[in-house]
Order: C-alpha cells, then sequence, then structure tokens
C-alpha cells in the first residue's frame, strides 16, 4: 500500500521543486534560530541568501555526530523548550548522549515517514502491527508506534525482550506485522522452536527490520524460520528516527522520503558529491523538522543512491543496504556503542587506560558485546573478591554507559594483539560485511 | 616479623601454571610454598620463594602481572586442634583472615601456616599477645 500517493509518487521534477523550496526554508530556519549554524554557515562565507535552489546545498558545510556533544543537551534546538513536545537521545562518542528535540509537527512528519515505511512492506490499516523495539529515549518503539497508528493499524506496544509473551500474543491476536532487530526476529524464531510453536500457522506476513547491520544471508534465514517478507528499514535519531527509508516489497534498495529527509552520497575523504550508484558516505539534510533542523549531517554509512525508476510505482531515489561504516562504531542489539565509550568507562573505574579488546559476536541469534581488560599491576590484588569486584564494577559501569550487559574476562598483560604500538581494539565475529 | 608473598595473576589457560614453574626453576628459583585461587576465568597464583627479588624480576621481565604482598608464617601445633587453637584468639580480636593456606615442609614438629590478614599489624599483636610463634621472613625462605 502506498500511503501518500501524492508524495511518493511525485514526478520528479515537482518533487526537486519541492525540496527546493524547503531547503531555503530549512537553511534560513537554521541560520537565524541556532548559533551553533549561524556561526558555522558565517565561518564558511555562506549566506542563507545563497541558497537559492537544490544544486546550491554543496556550498553548505556538513553537521557532525561531535556537534551534538558540543551542544549538548539543547544548543541546536531552533526553538523555544516550550514548544518542543519529545526527546530522544542516543550514544554519543563519548559519555554523554546525542539529544534530538521534536515539536509537534515533528512528530506528525515522523509518524507519517514511518506510516510510509510501512506501507513500502504491505501494511494497511487492517493490520496488526507488534512493536518489538524498546520503547523509551531510543527511537525505534515510539517511532513505528506512532507510525502505525497513523497507517491506522492496531498497535501492540511490547517493546523489546519477553520473547515468550511475544510469541504468545502474536498467537492469541493474530499479529500480521511486527518491527525489531533482524537478530531479535531470530531469537524469537528460536524460542519459539523450543516452545514447540509453529510459526508458519501464525498470521505475520511482515517483518520491518533496522537499527542494527544485517545482510542478505541474514534475510534469507529470517525468511527461512519465520513466515514474513523481511523488510529493511533505516532510520537514525539525529535525522528523525526509524521512517528515513524503507525497501519497498521489491526487496531491491530502501525508498528515501526525501521530501523530508534529503540524501547525498559523498566521498568520505574529501567531502566531494557523488554520483548515482557510486558509493560513499551518506549524508541527510532534514528539510522539514523544526525542533532540531539539520544541515547535512555526515552518517558514517556506507551507501549509493540509486536514481532508477522502480516497479513498486514510488518515484523516490533508493539507497542500497548499509554495508559499513567509515568510523569505528559497533551496532550491537540496535545500540550504538564506541570504543572510546568503553576507554572513558575504564579510565573512569580505575583512573588508568588498562588495554583492552572489544570482542563483538553472535551466541544464538543475539549480538553479545565482551571486552577483555588485561589486568596491570595497578589493577591487580591478590585476593579473588576484589579482582570480582573490580569486573562487576567495570560491568555495572558499562551497563549505565552503553545500556548493554557486557561480559568482562580479565586477561593478562600483552595478551591482546597490538600492532605498531596501536592496540587493535575491536573484533567483530559477526557475519555483518 | 612480615614475609613477602608473590602473587600473580593467571588466565584459566592450559600450561599457564607450568610456563611459570619453569620460567621461575629455570632462573634458580625454589618455590617453598604455594597456593592457588581460581574462578572461572583467572587464577591467582601466590607463592613464597627462597629469593623474592630475583622471582619479582624474571616473572615482571617476562610479562607477568605480579604483586608483592605482607603475609605472616605462623607456626602451628601439629594435633588435633592446633589451628584451632591459632585461630581463637585472633576470631575474638575480630581479626580478619583473608585466606591462608599450608608451608610444605615442616622445620620442627610444628606445621607452618600462611595467613593474609587484612589487618595485619593488628594480627601481629594478637598473635605475640597470645604466644603464637611467628617465623621470622630469613627462616620462611630458607626452610
Amino acid at each position: 500500500m502506498i500511503f501518500n500517493k501524492t508524495i511518493e509518487c511525485m514526478e520528479r521534477a515537482a518533487l526537486r521543486d519541492l525540496q527546493g523550496e524547503r531547503l531555503r526554508d530549512a537553511v534560513r530556519r537554521a541560520y537565524e534560530s541556532v548559533p551553533f549554524y549561524r556561526k558555522k554557515l558565517d565561518a564558511h562565507g555562506v549566506k542563507p541568501s545563497d541558497i537559492r535552489g537544490l544544486d546550491d546545498i554543496v556550498k553548505l558545510p556538513f553537521t557532525m555526530k561531535e556537534d551534538f556533544r558540543d551542544n549538548y543537551p539543547f544548543g541546536l534546538f531552533a526553538v523555544p523548550l516550550r514548544e518542543i513536545v519529545r526527546v530522544h537521545a542516543s550514544s554519543g562518542t563519548t559519555g554523554k548522549p546525542t539529544v534530538v528535540g521534536y515539536t509537534k509537527e515533528d512528530i506528525e512528519i515522523w509518524s507519517e515517514t514511518v506510516a510510509r515505511t510501512l506501507g513500502c512492506g504491505g501494511g494497511t490499516p487492517d493490520d496488526i502491527l507488534q512493536v518489538a523495539y524498546g520503547y523509551g529515549l531510543f527511537t525505534g518503539g515510539l517511532g513505528l508506534h506512532y507510525g502505525g497508528e497513523k497507517l491506522g493499524a492496531m498497535v501492540v506496544p511490547m517493546s523489546g525482550g519477553n520473547t515468550k509473551k511475544q510469541i504468545m500474543l502474536m498467537q492469541d491476536f493474530g499479529t500480521t506485522l511486527f518491527a525489531c532487530t533482524p537478530s531479535y526476529s531470530l531469537q524469537l524464531a528460536e524460542e519459539a522452536a523450543v516452545e514447540g510453536v509453529d510459526l508458519k500457522g501464525l498470521k505475520l506476513r511482515v517483518g520491518y527490520f533496522g537499527a542494527e547491520p544485517w545482510t542478505e544471508a541474514m534475510r534469507a534465514k529470517i525468511e527461512e524460520r519465520l513466515p514474513v517478507k523481511a523488510i529493511d528499514i533505516y532510520g537514525l535519531s539525529e535525522v528523525i528516527g526509524p521512517g528515513v527509508a524503507s525497501e519497498c516489497l521489491e526487496q531491491d534498495g530502501l525508498h528515501v522520503f526525501e521530501d523530508h529527509y534529503y540524501p547525498e552520497i559523498i566521498d568520505p575523504a574529501t567531502g566531494q558529491t557523488l554520483g548515482p550508484g557510486q558509493k560513499g558516505e551518506l549524508v541527510f539534510t532534514c528539510l522539514t523538522k523544526r525542533a532540531t533542523p539539520l544541515l547535512r549531517y555526515r552518517t558514517r554509512d556506507i551507501s549509493s543512491l540509486d536514481e532508477s525508476a522502480c516497479p513498486c510505482g514510488r518515484t523516490s531515489r533508493r539507497m542500497a543496504r548499509i554495508t559499513g561504516r567509515t568510523d569505528d562504531m559497533l551496532i550491537i542489539r540496535g545500540i550504538n556503542v564506541f570504543p572510546s565509550q568503553i576507554e572513558t568507562v575504564l579510565m573512569k573505574v580505575e583512573g588508568i587506560e588498562p588495554h583492552y579488546l572489544i570482542v563483538v559476536d553472535k551466541t544464538g541469534a543475539l549480538d553479545e558485546l565482551e571486552i577483555k581488560v588485561e589486568v596491570s599491576e595497578q589493577l591487580f590484588s591478590d585476593e579473588v573478591r576484589k579482582l570480582e569486584a573490580l569486573r562487576q564494577r567495570i560491568f555495572e559501569e558499562m551497563r549505565s554507559v552503553l545500556g548493554l550487559n557486557a561480559k568482562i574476562t580479565l586477561v593478562e598483560p600483552k595478551t591482546i594483539e597490538r600492532s605498531l604500538g596501536k592496540a587493535k581494539r575491536v573484533i567483530d565475529k559477526r557475519e555483518v560485511k | 616479623m612480615k614475609v613477602q608473598q608473590l602473587s600473580i595473576f593467571m588466565e584459566n589457560r592450559a600450561g599457564r601454571l607450568a610456563e611459570i614453574m619453569q620460567l621461575l626453576g629455570d632462573a634458580g628459583v625454589n618455590i617453598r610454598a604455594l597456593s592457588l585461587a581460581d574462578t572461572s576465568d583467572f587464577g591467582i597464583l601466590r607463592l613464597i620463594v627462597n629469593d623474592v627479588d630475583k622471582a619479582l624480576q624474571v616473572l615482571r621481565e617476562s610479562g607477568h602481572t605480579v604483586s608483592l604482598t605482607d603475609v605472616v608464617a605462623v607456626e602451628v601445633p601439629d594435633h588435633p586442634g592446633g589451628l584451632a587453637s591459632v585461630l581463637n584468639p585472633l576470631c575474638q580480636a575480630g581479626v580478619n583472615v583473608e585466606y591462608m593456606y599450608a608451608f610444605v615442609e615442616k622445620a620442627t614438629d610444628k606445621a607452618v601456616v600462611i595467613f593474609r590478614f587484612e589487618d595485619i599489624e593488628a594480627a601481629l599483636g594478637v598473635l605475640a599477645k597470645a604466644g603464637i610463634s611467628v617465623l621470622p621472613a630469613e627462616t620462611v625462605y630458607t626452610l
């Protein structure tokens, strides 16, 4: 189902006119209301009046993840706090989270683009959508929830975890659509097998999967174990949350809802814009968002854009499945984790910077995070309980900062491989390439 | 009256203990007493040796995490209730034992037990008052 035919199937020339007009407005709003953007554009020698159309976007400087940190918590807001009706946050590069705000209009736009996402996968008002993304500061749960209501589906706000109950409600309610991380869908399938539940007998037909990188191989596995078409959805909180782009039933690239979120692909090394089909870093400009305007935000995600027509009838460009990142950010169970955060925690716990190694692996379907910490003489104690207490302190602190339960393993010094003085910090054993 | 004990951090891996023993053996270090505390992931090897400095040097040079801990070597009467007679005054004085292990050899007709106390000074005071014999470090290293 195409949720908004007028926009989603708009002639490309008309769409470009709309985008150009919205871009002018977005730049003017950012410049006039956010000191950060005014300073940045001034330093770059660009005035809002220099942006006359879409082609002028390349004149604008980039916005980075660090800019959110530097303006924590509300420095990037363009409207007074009384107009903000919601905030969400994701992990930042250091201890402080990346905060984004939403006005009533923003929530409306977001809900609309998530409704389009659900429509892309074949969702209709007759459907029952079970949301198994976490509800909270993370945008996944509430984002899908509002989109589901906007579509007119019946929303079951299960949130993450509690797998047995997820399965029970799927059976009892006759859930037809569900949304979660791709790895959680496999965990659900495993749990169902243990419980002796035949998933093929359920009414499920579409799964909306995002918030962590996954592969075609994983899609095949999911579609084999669950009676669903597995739809890849994309989003990030800095832009809005889920609902930035979604695959349609063709499963051949993700339609970007570019009347709101304008995509570019750049060469991450030079910042030069790349043409259709060329692989590079995905950059987004929010054309309509009021609370936290966003100009040319560098996502660090690697993708490419396809301008060719899609058989589904939507005219928006399609972005390729994310194939990697330009930085060292890890996405574990849908949560952003930076090695620098782990370093900061270890520093905080013992006041020194120990050698450590981050190992990400899958046990069953779920991502597992293990942090190996070399025990230096400063950390060492001849008493077992003190070492166990150290391990527990690191565990608790990691849980509070990362929002993840990490396995903390104490290892002997020099057991973590070093190359040319720079230690290898991350081993990702998951199959995602 | 304090004896220096070497504490060494070890991962629970096959051959780890043998490697350390070989290292000390090659350096001519003789082990007087030892104990191994282990958890599922790691262990702590505690050693009393004849040459503390030498052992510390070779272990550090080979990249091990080592620390020195002050412990007390107590002579314990070798008959039923012998250890209890040492522990009772400590218990009454509220002195906590972190861990303890027995010496391999016997110098006299008494057994030697190594104690790691939470508060070593308080422990030494209690032992002296109770008339319990504590062996000097030099005696222990050369037992």
